[in-house]
């Protein structure tokens, strides 16, 4: 009998995944609130991890007709030493009882494991690029080069031996080339041969295969094709974030911490739109320097503050390094909002002339201390001094923070789907 | 002495060729075996979490539930609660065994002989597999099947066919047959059997039997519901079947998907009802088939001794009132009765000859057994074969818990003269499908009323069903029925219980 034995390992793995996706969909809001409860507890560096969540079962149970109570049979080992007529107390010899099937209410919530993707996915589903964005990603591309068939004509450097070779095999043998060993075969033939007439014929044979050996070359003119390649538009699929932030002794822990968080959230959610993104830290006292991530957040500095130093700063690497037309810019400001009001002018005319024509986003963070409600009460000269510029049109979004647990709803308001801001910053 | 089949724990292709050749000669030769061909496949630990997904199968429809199943299995294995099982075997022909590529040597010649060898024989033979499934046809049906709920899903959408089959899967464990039906009847045997029928009646006329008063005739409405009900194929257990022929607004195509789900509930029912026997048949084979290949030589010592470990962990049974006892173990109950057979066919005592006095002596250990495999289920098995033996090995004994009782639960029976007969009784009921899932019929429809679906739940010592998911059921059943769904619980006093009515919700009256 013959037995076959496969190696099945290298299938393509992942057959449950469609199952596995009809489960997700189907459990969406239930997860959805898994997530957002499991990244609540989360470092924002961790929400990209992916992980383990709870979700309750009931939505998802499948219900079968079950039966439960009535009087017990069962038939049990180990009997050490009861008789007949025995009982047994029902809840001291509680592992008799428990001993029944019927566990099915075991499972009212379900944990399960959810990949890198399908988290950040499900925490950012109902987060979209605002409408402005959108629209430029479509304008800005790109060209690009693609494979696209053959062509007769080429540089030499594009011919496909392989195509070539193919079509010049295909020519041969439709016009009856003769081969190599037909042509060995009759000089085998001519030398065993013995009756000279034969021989005659054979020569001449001989000497119609060559002469038609030579009349169809081996490889033409004809059955050479080179690669051919056409160039594509190409949607700009890479994005730089720039993190501006007053470093200024007005700024505490605290407030540094909010805003860390929010750069956080932008990044992933960038991160999963664009192939490719950058980061580049801009620190501002009264002057601004581009710094690592490292003394972004934690390096001292000390100064007074001027808003126009960074906006600058911002431009100016705009201008040297990414070039409007290949990279999408988005850009995040956090600020305690102090500014000083003789910068004011300059600044404004900075980011509505230079900074918010080149941006998708720009998005101003207000950061206050915790508990610091005392910031409703009048708001701070770069407040309103951005206030102005948006009721005058210019395409910024704001909002101000105190708690970090405000920040993940401050950025989804930010970034949701009917985005109110952007409606009013629509040009 | 025979050569090696392997040294080590090292395996590879040649290895496992070596391996099947040498279990088959065993299987075949020594023990009669009588299997399908074999195809035999190594898989990864994921393509076994995806298996167990779709019970087991190689290809199945795509179903959230399976989805929910994996990402279930794929938390518990993550963590460490869950080993994954050695092995999977389909009961197809051919028989394929997937066996986990993380396996050693040893562990791959055990699965092959266990599952290619033990389970494959018991599936070709057993009559409930013969009378059930479709060995052959299992495959393409289930890749019908899942191209057919794929078409459904872009003709129909998504949504509608994800509601016809959870409905369908919610009533799957009573959407089979539990008796052979009619069989087609051959028209030229009928006009044979038509004609001696004539022939006895002319043979045994007697005038007399026209002047015997007969009885009053029936009622019109007793007539006419006697009529309805033959004409529904009434009372109906399979509630798909019923569903499938019957249920008067249902799509074509969601008939054709209560059928897949039925025939697949259909081809799982006799593995429900086989475990113990399935499980004893195969671990038994495996045990004869490696101690054969170790007396052989061709299993070093230190492999055997591997192998016995992991055999020894297989058919470990816990007792009751060990924290890990879930139940007897179908590994352990059916390996010992199995090696008990063997015993008492070669080396009978007084108490076997007087229990099993047909196969007592007999000598033909495997000619036994075969019979055995082919012609019990578990029920009957455990009926037949438990011996006091064995009844005393496990030490066991009947709790018969009735809530009314105050004093606690009684200890009916113990593995004791008096016992034994009864212990026995009590545990093949255990093993009764008949018994375990709940008795739910149609009884009747209400044709000239408002069309409710009338079932009979017919409790036994007073379990009834739970609540909450009855509901649900209903609510599933109703959907599809399209009309009121009405569920009486009645004792075997025909006294009703409790009464269930269920609406169908508005959404798949559009359906």
């Amino acid at each position: 009998m013959p037995i076959h034995i496969i190696d099945r390992r290298l299938n393509p793995g992942g057959k449950s995944l469609e199952n596995r996706q009809r489960f997700l969909r189907r459990a969406k809001s239930l997860v959805q609130g898994a997530v957002k409860k499991t990244s609540q507890e989360r470092d924002i560096k961790d929400v990209l991890e992916g992980g383990e969540v709870t979700i309750p079962l009931d939505g998802m149970h499948e219900p079968r007709f079950r039966r439960d109570g009535g009087t017990r049979d069962m038939v049990l080992p180990g009997n050490k030493k009861f008789i007949e007529g025995d009982y047994l107390q029902r809840s001291g010899q509680g592992s008799a009882k428990d001993s029944g099937p019927g566990e099915g209410d075991s499972e009212d919530a379900f944990r399960f494991v959810l990949s890198r993707d399908e988290f950040v996915d499900l925490f950012l589903d109902d987060l979209e690029l605002p409408d402005l964005a959108k629209r430029k990603i479509a304008q800005t591309e790109s060209e690009g080069i693609q494979r696209a068939g053959y062509t007769t004509s080429g540089s030499p450097s594009n011919i496909s031996v392989g195509r070539t070779v193919r079509l010049a095999l295909a020519r041969r043998i439709a016009l009856k080339r003769p081969r190599k060993d037909e042509i060995e075969e009759l000089e085998a033939a001519i030398a065993a041969c013995t009756d000279e007439d034969e021989r005659v014929m054979l020569l001449a044979q001989l000497e119609k295969l060559k002469a038609k050996i030579k009349r169809i070359p081996f490889i033409d003119p004809l059955d050479i094709r080179f690669r051919r390649f056409e160039t594509v538009p190409k949607p700009v699929a890479q994005a730089v974030m720039f993190c501006l932030m007053d470093v200024s002794g007005s700024m505490s822990e605290h407030m540094k911490d909010l805003a860390k968080r929010f750069y956080m959230l932008l990044y992933v959610f960038l991160k999963r739109r664009y192939k490719h993104v950058e980061i580049v830290f801009v620190r501002h006292t009264d002057r601004a320097e581009e710094v690592d991530e490292q003394t972004f957040f934690y390096g001292p500095a000390s100064g007074g503050t001027l808003v126009s130093s960074a906006l600058q700063a911002m431009h100016e690497i705009v201008r040297e390094r990414f070039n409007p037309s290949d990279w999408n810019i988005y850009a995040a400001q956090a600020s305690d909002g102090d500014n000083s009001y003789s910068d004011g002018e300059l600044a404004g005319m900075l980011l509505t002339d230079k900074i918010l024509p080149v941006c998708q986003f720009f998005a101003y963070l207000e950061v206050g201390e915790s508990g610091g409600s005392a910031f409703d009460l009048s708001d701070s000269s770069l407040w309103t001094l951005y206030e102005r510029l948006r009721n005058s049109g210019a395409p910024l979004s704001m909002r101000k923070v105190s708690e970090r647990s405000e920040i993940f709803p401050v950025f989804h308001d930010l970034f949701q789907r009917r985005e109110t801001a952007q409606e009013k910053a629509a040009p | 002495m025979t050569e090696r089949l392997f040294e080590g724990a090292d395996w590879d292709f040649r290895t496992l060729q070596r391996i099947t050749d040498a279990c088959e000669e065993v299987a075949l030769k020594d023990l009669g075996l009588d299997v399908y061909p074999n195809q035999i496949e190594v898989i990864t630990a994921e393509q076994m979490l995806d298996a167990y997904s779709s019970v087991g199968m190689p290809l199945f429809y795509k179903h959230w539930s399976f989805g929910k199943h994996f990402a279930y299995h794929e938390a518990s294995y993550r963590k460490g609660l869950m080993g994954l099982a050695y092995e999977i075997v389909i009961n197809s022909s051919p028989c394929i065994s997937y066996l986990m590529e993380e396996n050693t040597a040893t562990m791959q010649t055990l699965v092959i002989a266990h599952a290619a060898f033990g389970h494959n024989h018991f599936f070709k033979n057993n009559y409930l597999f013969k009378q059930w499934t479709d060995a052959d046809g299992i495959l393409d049906y289930l890749d019908f099947a899942k191209t057919y709920v794929m078409q459904c899903e872009d003709r129909y959408g998504r949504v509608e066919v994800e509601r016809t089959l959870d409905a369908a899967h919610a009533l799957m464990s009573h959407g089979i047959d539990r008796y052979p039906g009619k069989k087609k009847l051959d028209l030229r045997a009928e006009e044979k059997r038509a004609g001696r029928r004539r022939q006895h009646e002319e043979e045994v006329f007697n005038d007399l039997w026209r002047t015997v008063p007969k009885g009053a005739a029936k009622s019109r409405t007793a007539l006419s519901i006697e009529r309805r009900r033959k004409l529904l194929g009434l009372p109906q257990e399979n509630l798909l079947y019923f569903l499938e022929k019957s249920a008067p607004r249902l799509a074509p195509w969601q008939r054709e998907l209560l059928r897949i789900v039925r025939h697949i509930a259909q081809y799982f029912y006799p593995q429900s009802q086989t475990k113990v026997m399935n499980e004893g048949t195969a671990t038994y084979v495996h045990y004869r088939i490696m101690t054969k290949l170790h007396e052989q030589g061709r299993i070093s010592d230190g492999n055997f001794l591997e192998f016995l470990g992991s055999h020894t962990n297989v058919v470990f049974q816990p007792e009751f009132d060990d924290p890990r006892f879930s139940g007897f173990n179908p590994y352990a109950l059916g390996f010992a009765v199995m090696q008990d057979i063997e015993r008492i066919v070669t080396r009978p005592e007084d108490e076997d000859r007087e229990w099993f006095p047909d196969i007592a002596g007999k000598n033909d250990v495997m000619g036994v057994l075969r019979d055995v495999w082919a012609n019990y289920r578990d029920e009957s098995f455990i009926a037949q074969f438990l011996s006091p033996k064995l009844m005393r090995h496990f030490r066991m004994f009947h709790l018969h818990d009735d809530p009314e009782e105050r004093a606690g639960i009684r200890v009916d029976a113990i593995h004791d003269e008096r016992g034994f007969r009864r212990v026995r009784r009590e545990l093949a009921r255990q093993h009764d499908v008949g018994f375990i899932d709940a008795n739910i019929e149609v009884v009747d429809v209400d044709l000239s009323g408002d069309r409710r679906l009338i079932l009979h739940h017919h409790v036994i010592k007073g379990s009834q069903l739970n609540e909450t998911d009855a509901k649900r059921v209903l609510q599933h059943l109703a959907d599809l029925w399209t009309y009121d769904v009405a569920l009486i619980e009645v004792d075997s006093n025909d006294k009703v219980m409790r009464e269930y009515v269920v609406s169908p919700r508005p959404i798949s009256a559009v359906a």
